[in-house]
Formats: structure tokens, sequence, C-alpha cells
């Protein structure tokens, strides 16, 4: 396995710049999804380490080597493609035996190796069958066995799971993270699907507009998410976001917003420094840290009830605070709340993110920058 | 090309392709000298030609003159310009031929037959498509054979079906050869608007004509308000096509030779009398030129709103 | 849905406008459903009897009449196989390559192509024939079909490629396929039935065609069956209608043929290279 870094890597398409001046290592063994909406690069960017698309500036390395301008055929990298690329022509057995192939390899000793994989990946009966006659998750196992069947040192994934249910796309998923703990392969995967990083990387980069705006392991990226941007991207249902003015008084922090109650919190030298360019600050709570509010609540927030969508384990409960926006919280309530009835929700200062007025975070006191 | 301190001496930067582009280049070769011999030199060639006063035969073949526009002048001149027999006739025939059976022909009896094919059962339609389709894809030759043999004065289909209806029997070649090769050119090439009509129809989604039956529509409504509208950017696409096509055609030769007394001659056929039955080639090039030049005109419209479509 | 009197009355008059504009197209036709079977057949339509195949014993005794068939057969073949080639190759390279101009160049193209017709340059395309000394040979004609066909076909199996996911050849390429290696192990086999649809069209196209061979071809030993039945039945004086009618029952029968076969294998017609 290879590690991949990233050196100031630009791609333009004409006017459009897709990815913007990215620099990021991938170290040996490490599962790396690249996360983010349409367009922001993702895609472009793991098309730049295969090499089925060029920077227009900066350099990508592989194993310490720069492959910048290396056809794909010499990277000695694997991949599996969104719409899968099975060939028509070809049944489950060529298919997955055409890198070994093209390495030259004699065509019982590549076959017999198709069959050791598609075994391991339960496919292994429907070897003479054409991709049209098997079915979607069959399609997406034989991609993958197609990449599997020779030593690769870095593993691509380019949406592998978006064509699949929601049912399959869960066993698959369990699968791969499975696959690529057991091989310690080196993988980058992209994917628009939040749960799925979260699911499987060892570390996440979220990306927006051809830039990445946080790299960290999962649980860094949804304890600490760096901006509004990821905040709301990761966590489902997303965060909370609550436009706030802040007044600081006498060594102590105020909130205000329709229909929050906040005990003022410390004041710390960030938040001082965020209060310079203007009072407007962003307030992030989860929904899984709203509860119908305790009488002691330290914090709450009030609002006529939106909707309340009981979802088996849990119900997600939101409020309506007309312009200033609604608020959604996760909780076990077995009383009916009828539409319109002041419902409030309590929480702690311990899960409060404060964001700053372009969206960054404050960090607390005692964490890093 | 950024002054990259960890790079090593500059490189061009190549965006990877599918097929580097000298591959593609080596691939397009074959077409491209085929496509450049027999398509754009003799685009070329014609126009030098028709300065010229070659000739296929005698001094003018080995040692042709450079004669300016004199093959121009001689084409259309005032004086000759309406005489059977001439460019000028031939030109006006043509553009008449033209309207009455590409523009007026095909294009509404393709449009009809295609409104018909969507609501008669699906025997006939087969069984009428198969019919017009069989004039459109069988050899010149042999069509050209099988109207001789319909129009002939004393056996021929369309006469022995005139008598048995009671109607006067006709030499139709001698008589009407422009009608004939009117009908004729309009039998033979209605297939292509029929079709390309049809396939227009059926992308109209099926719903918004139950909603007009639903709502009382009569089928000439149905057509106006909503087949027609919907299709006419095909349609324009289709006069345009099937115009050019007639403009060029060469099929009704095989029927009337341009005869009798250049009274079907098209433009076509009157560029081969002149070149080859003639031998003036300077001339007979001049011919091809201003036919060249009238395909243009039609082709950079037909091309342009291809691309206009395209862009929306 | 049932319908209504009105409806209904309005259905069948459709139906007859419909079968009355079959049965004139159908019309010229109809003669030659029976004569090339009427060993008396003349150009009156008649019903054979008795019903023979003696018409087309003495076509295929005639030598000239078959060897023409063969010429007819020589030319389309020979105008497919090299179209088929170059056309594959350089759509291929208009699809996938980065060659600067791609676009202007298949603008220009389809340009030169229906600026140039057979007809308008019939005079300049004999010149080119005889200035290479191919004058009265099979490659004029294969060569000349060829440089006029290809823009069309490029333009049709362009469209095709380009609808072709660019991922199978990527995948190739990841997987350690070169180019070249990639175009023949992954993207030519899915791309095959863009190139029959392009075979069977050149081939309909040069197997009827007349002008070509009619300005082109002097001799007797070369001239398709398109110049020969013409002759046939231009000469002054009566065409023997008998075998007039066999030999072109014959020599549309490959059209015919090819047409069952395209519309029953894609399901779909096709109309002259144009898809709307």
């Amino acid at each position: 396995m290879a590690s991949v870094e990233f050196s100031n890597v630009s791609k333009r398409f004409g006017e459009f710049t897709a990815v913007a001046e990215v620099s990021f290592a991938i170290g040996d063994g490490e599962f790396v999804c690249l996360l983010g909406p349409s367009g922001c690069g993702k895609t472009t960017s793991l098309r730049m380490i295969a090499g089925l698309e060029t920077p227009t500036a900066g350099r990508i390395l592989i194993g310490g080597a720069e492959v910048t301008h290396l056809h794909p055929k010499d990277r000695n990298i694997a991949m599996v493609f969104q719409d899968y690329a099975l060939y028509p022509h070809m049944n489950l057995s060529d298919n997955i035996a055409y890198p070994l192939k093209v390495r030259g390899e004699a065509v019982q000793k590549r076959h017999a190796r198709a069959r050791e994989v598609a075994d391991v990946l339960k496919i292994g009966h429907l070897l003479d069958r054409l991709p049209s006659q098997i079915s979607g998750g069959q399609q997406q196992r034989t991609s993958l066995a197609r990449a599997l069947v020779y030593p690769a040192r870095v593993y691509l994934f380019d949406e592998p799971l978006s064509n699949l249910d929601a049912k399959l796309r869960l066993e698959a998923r369990g699968f791969l993270n499975h696959l690529q703990r057991d091989m310690g392969m080196t993988a980058v995967y992209v994917t628009h699907d939040q749960a799925e990083a979260m699911a499987l990387a060892t570390r996440i980069a979220v990306m927006d507009q051809g830039r990445i705006v946080q790299y960290a392991s999962p649980i860094e990226i949804y304890r600490r998410p760096a901006t509004t941007f990821v905040a709301n991207f990761v966590g489902n249902p997303p965060m909370n976001l609550i436009a706030v003015t802040a007044t600081p008084a006498g060594g102590r922090l105020a909130l205000r917003a329709d229909g929050l109650a906040l005990a003022p919190l410390p004041m710390t030298d960030a938040i001082g420094a965020a209060l310079r360019a203007g009072p407007q600050l962003t307030l992030g709570v989860r929904p899984e840290h709203l509860a119908i509010a305790a009488p002691d609540a330290a914090g709450t927030i009030t609002g006529p009830l939106f909707a309340n969508e009981n979802m088996g384990p849990e119900s997600l409960v939101t409020i309506d605070r007309g312009e200033a926006g609604r608020v959604t919280a996760r909780i076990f309530i077995d009383d009916h709340l009828a539409l319109g009835e002041t419902v409030t929700l309590g929480f702690s200062p311990a899960h409060v993110h404060l964001f700053d007025g372009a969206g960054a975070r404050i960090p607390a006191t005692g964490e890093a920058a | 090309m950024t002054a990259d301190p960890l790079a090593g001496p500059p490189r061009r930067r190549r965006n990877f392709a599918l097929l580097s582009a000298r591959a593609g280049a080596a691939f397009l070769t074959p077409a491209g000298l085929l496509v450049a011999v027999f398509v754009i030199v003799p685009f070329f060639w014609v126009i030098f030609v028709s300065f010229t006063n070659r000739t296929l035969l005698g001094r003018t073949a080995l040692n042709p003159e450079f004669v300016g526009l004199a093959n121009y002048l001689t084409l259309f001149d005032p004086a000759t310009f309406f005489q059977r027999g001439q460019f000028g006739f031939s030109l006006i025939l043509t553009t008449q031929f033209v309207v009455a059976s590409a523009l007026i022909g095909q294009a509404l009896l393709g449009l009809l037959l295609a409104w018909l094919m969507q609501t008669v059962p699906a025997w006939l339609k087969r069984i009428t498509e198969t019919f017009v389709i069989a004039a459109w894809i069988l050899p010149e030759v042999v069509i050209g054979f099988a109207w001789f043999a319909f129009l002939d004065r004393d056996a021929g289909t369309l006469n022995m079906l005139l008598t048995g209806l009671g109607l006067p029997a006709g030499d139709f070649l001698l008589q009407q050869p422009f009608w004939v090769i009117v009908v004729f050119n309009t039998w033979r090439g209605a297939a292509f608007s029929m079709m390309l009509f049809n396939s227009a129809f059926s992308s109209i989604p099926p719903s918004y004509f139950q909603a007009a039956d639903v709502a009382g529509a009569s089928s000439w409504q149905k057509f106006k308000d909503i087949g027609l509208p919907l299709i006419r950017g095909h349609i324009v696409t289709d006069l345009i096509l099937i115009t050019m096509w007639t403009f060029n055609t060469f099929t009704p030769f095989l029927l009337t030779n341009g005869g009798p007394s250049y009274r079907t001659e098209l433009v076509s056929i009157y560029n081969y009398r002149v070149a080859f039955q003639d031998f003036q080639f300077g001339k007979g090039a001049a011919v091809g030129v201003v036919m060249m030049l009238i395909n243009l005109a039609f082709a950079l419209v037909y091309l342009s709103l291809g691309r206009r479509k395209k862009g929306r | 849905m049932r319908l209504t009197l009105p409806a209904f009355f309005g259905r069948l008059a459709f139906s007859a406008l419909a079968a009355l504009l079959g049965a004139a197209f159908a019309l010229p036709l109809v003669w030659f459903l029976f004569a090339p079977f009427n060993a008396r057949a003349e150009l009156g339509l008649a019903i054979p009897a008795p019903w023979t195949l003696q018409n087309f014993v003495t076509v295929f005794g005639n030598s000239y009449a078959v060897q023409a068939l063969g010429n007819s057969l020589i030319q389309a073949v020979g105008g497919v196989v090299l179209i088929g080639a170059a056309a594959t190759l350089a759509a291929y390279a208009l699809s996938r390559s980065a060659i600067p101009g791609k676009g202007a160049v298949t603008y220009v193209l389809l340009l030169f192509s229906s600026v140039v017709s057979g007809s308008a340059a019939m005079v300049p395309i004999f010149l080119i024939v005889s200035a290479a000394g191919l004058m009265d040979t099979h490659l004029a004609v294969i060569l000349t079909f060829a440089g006029g066909l290809l823009p069309t076909a490029m333009f049709i199996l362009r469209d095709f490629i380009d609808s072709i996911p660019k991922s199978y050849e990527e995948s190739a390429m990841v997987a350690g396929a070169s180019p070249v290696q990639a175009f023949f192990d992954v993207a030519l086999p899915v791309i095959r039935p863009g190139i029959v649809v392009v075979v069977v069209w050149g081939f309909v196209n040069i197997w009827g065609s007349f002008l070509i061979p009619f300005i082109l071809l002097r001799s007797d030993k070369y001239m398709p069956a398109s110049v020969a039945i013409y002759s046939f039945y231009s000469e002054a004086g009566t065409p023997i209608v008998t075998l007039l009618a066999a030999y072109s029952l014959i020599y549309s029968l490959p059209v015919i043929v090819l047409y069952l076969f395209v519309s029953w294998k894609f399901g779909f017609r096709f109309f002259g290279g144009i898809k709307a």
C-alpha cells in the first residue's frame, strides 16, 4: 500500500475552478472520504489521483513518487466507478479477469484468480452471466471484484453505493468497512452521503467549492465542526444553527435571539476576537442534545410545534420560529403534541457550539484553534 | 506553469484524454484523406474548371484556356435564359419541381401520413408504412423501371385503372412529363418525411392528446393546436433536408431522360448533358458551381438551425 | 374505451384514407408482384398463368446480367469495408480525442458533404478519377462512394460513440490498458451495433446508386446491375420485360432483406442517417 499526497493542486475547466489549491496527505492504510455536495471538487480530485484528469497546477504523489503526468495505466491503482463500468459484451469472469489479461497473465490463471475473488464477494455462481443478467447489487460487487483482482497501491471509489437501494447500501457499506480494515488498503472514497463517510472513514475531508474545509477524523468533525457549513452537512438531522446577537457584560457573554433563553456564557479571548467583527454570531446545538425542557434547564428555546415525525426509535420534533428559522430535536416522547402547541426544548451549555460572523468555529477553552 | 519550488525542469502540461492528440490525428487520417480527395478537392477544382473552356475532346481537352466568367455569362445570358434546353429554363423548372414535389408534395403527404398513423389500427399502420417505405428504399433503377411500366400508354397499370373507372387513358410521359416527375418524386420521398414526423409525434407525451380528448377536441383541432406547434422545429428541419435532396436528385433521368424536348430537364440532368453529352466541361463545371452555391445556402441555414437547437 | 358513434365513423374515415394512400403507394409496385413470375410478362398488369420461375433461370443464364450483379456486390462490399473502417476510427477520434477544433472539423465536414453532392460535382470527380488513371475501374467507384458517404457515416458514428460512457475506457486504462488496447477490447465491441447500421446504410446506398458508376465506368465488365438494368430498358425498341422484371426483383432483394434485418434487430426504422 502507498500514501497519497496533493501539493497545491488546482484544476480549472475554462473559466470554472473545480479544485482550488488543495494540499493534503493520506497515509498508508488510511481510509479517507472526500465528502461534500455536488460540484465541490471531490470527484475531480479523485480523478486526478487516478490520472483521468491532469491538474492545472500543483503536484500529486503516490508512495512518495510524483505521478502528476503519469498515464493511469502506469500508476498501479484500482478504481470502482459510480456506474460500475462493466463491459456489456464480456461475461463476469472476463470482466473481473480483464486487468490480469492486460497484464499478460495466462487464461487459466487469471480466470482462477477471478473465481477466487468472486467467491469472496459471493458472486462466484454468476461468472458465466453477462452484466445485463444480474442485479444492481451483484453488478456493484462485480465492479469491486475487478478492482480487487490485482494488487494495487491505492484503491479509489467514486460514489460506488449511490445506485443501490437503501438496504443493499447498508450491507455493502458494512462489507467495505470490513474489507478495508482487513486488507489494510489505502482507500480514497468520494461520497455526498455524510452517513457513509462517518461509517467508513478514518479521516474525512469535507470539501466545498473546490477547497477542503475540514480534514479530520469523523468524531472530530462531528464534535468540533470547523465551520457552519461542516456543522450543517454532517449529522442527520443537521445541527440547528441559530443566529444570535452577542452582548458582553461583565466577563460573561449574553446571547439573544427569538425564543432563546440562555444563561450568559463565560467570556474567552477567542470569543472576544470574533466579536471585533460585529455582534452577530451563530449558535449551534445538535438535535440529539435537545430534550423537552426540564424546569431547571440552563438553556431553552421555545416555539410553536411545526412537525412531529415519529421515526420508530425516536421522534423528530420541529418548532417554527418564523423568520428566525426552525429547530429540530431528537427525543423520546409518548405524549401527543398538537400542531401549533408551544413547545420548549432544553439544552446544556456544554453542548453549545459557537461560530463567528463568517461561519468559522470559535474554539472553546482548551481546544486547539 | 507555476514557479513551483518543488518542481523539476518546466514541462508542457498535456491534459489527459482517452485518445492522445497524436493517436487521434492518426485515427482521422484515412477518412480525412478520402474526404479531402473526393469532397474537398472537387469543391475547389470545380470552381477552377468553371473559369476555363475545358472540354473532353479536341484542343481544349489538353490545353484548356482561362476564360474568366465566360461560362457563367453564357449560363445567365438574358437572351437565352428562358429558352427550353438552356440553363435558366432548367433552373426555373427545378425550382418549380422542388416547390411542388418536396415542399408541398413530400412534406404535406408525409405530415398527413404521420398524423393518420397515430390513430389507425396497428395492422393497417404496418401495411401502409411498408408500401410507403418500399417506395423509398428500393433501388432507383428498379423504381424507374416500375414507373415506366406503370405509365405505359397501352398496357400500363395506371391506364388500366383509369379505363376501368371510365376515365380516358393518357400518354402521361409524353403529355404531362413535368407532373409525372413531380408525382414520382413525391411518391418516392414521402417516406422520409413520414418517418421524421412520426417520430416527432411519438415524442409528444400521449397525455397531451388525451387531455384534449377529454376536453372534446376533434382530430383537426388536436393536430392544429397540439401536434403542429410542438413539432414546428422538426418541420423546418424536414423542409430544408428534402429541399436539398430534391434539388440535387438525378433519379427522374431514369424515367424521362430530361425530355421530351427538355421539359423535365432538372439542373442535375442539364449538368450531365452539358458535361457528358456535349463534352463541355468548363460550362458543366460552372453549372456545378451554381448548384453548390445554392446547396451551400441551404446547408448553412440547416446547420445554424441545428446549432441553435443544441444551444437551447 | 368505447367510442361514440361520430368518433367511430371518424376513425373509420381515417382508416379508409390511410388504406387508400397505402394502395396508392402500392400501385406502381403491384406489377412487380406478378411480372417476374410470368413467362409472358408485358408492361401491363396480368396475373401469371401459370406462375413460373422461368424468367429467373434465363437471367442467371445471361452472363452479362450475372456479372453485373457481381460487380454491384464488389463495389458495395468494397465501399462499406472502407467506410466502416475509416469512419469508425475517425468517429472515435472525434469523440474521444483532445484534438483542438474538433467541433469546427465536424461542422465543416457536414457542410462540405451536403454541398458537394454527386450531381453538382460530377465534373470534378470525373476529372480527378481520370487524372489518377482510375477511370473505368472498381476502385474509382469504391473510393468515390467512400469519400462521399464518409462525412455522414462519421457523424452518425460519432453521435453513437458519444453516448457510450467514457467510464468503460477509463476503467480499462486504470486497470492497466493502453488507449489502443482499451479501444479494441472495450470500446469497439460496444460500438459494433453502430457500425452495423452504418455498413447497412452504406451498402444500400452504393448498391442502388446509378449516377456515379454511370459516369465513371465504360466497360461492360465493370458495370454494376443498376447501370445494366437501365441499359436493358432504355434501349430504343422493346425491352425484354420478362427478364427485366425478374432481374429487378433479384436486384432489389438484398435491399429488402437488409431493411428487414435492421428493423428487426434494432426495432427502429433507420431513415437515411438522420435520427430525429
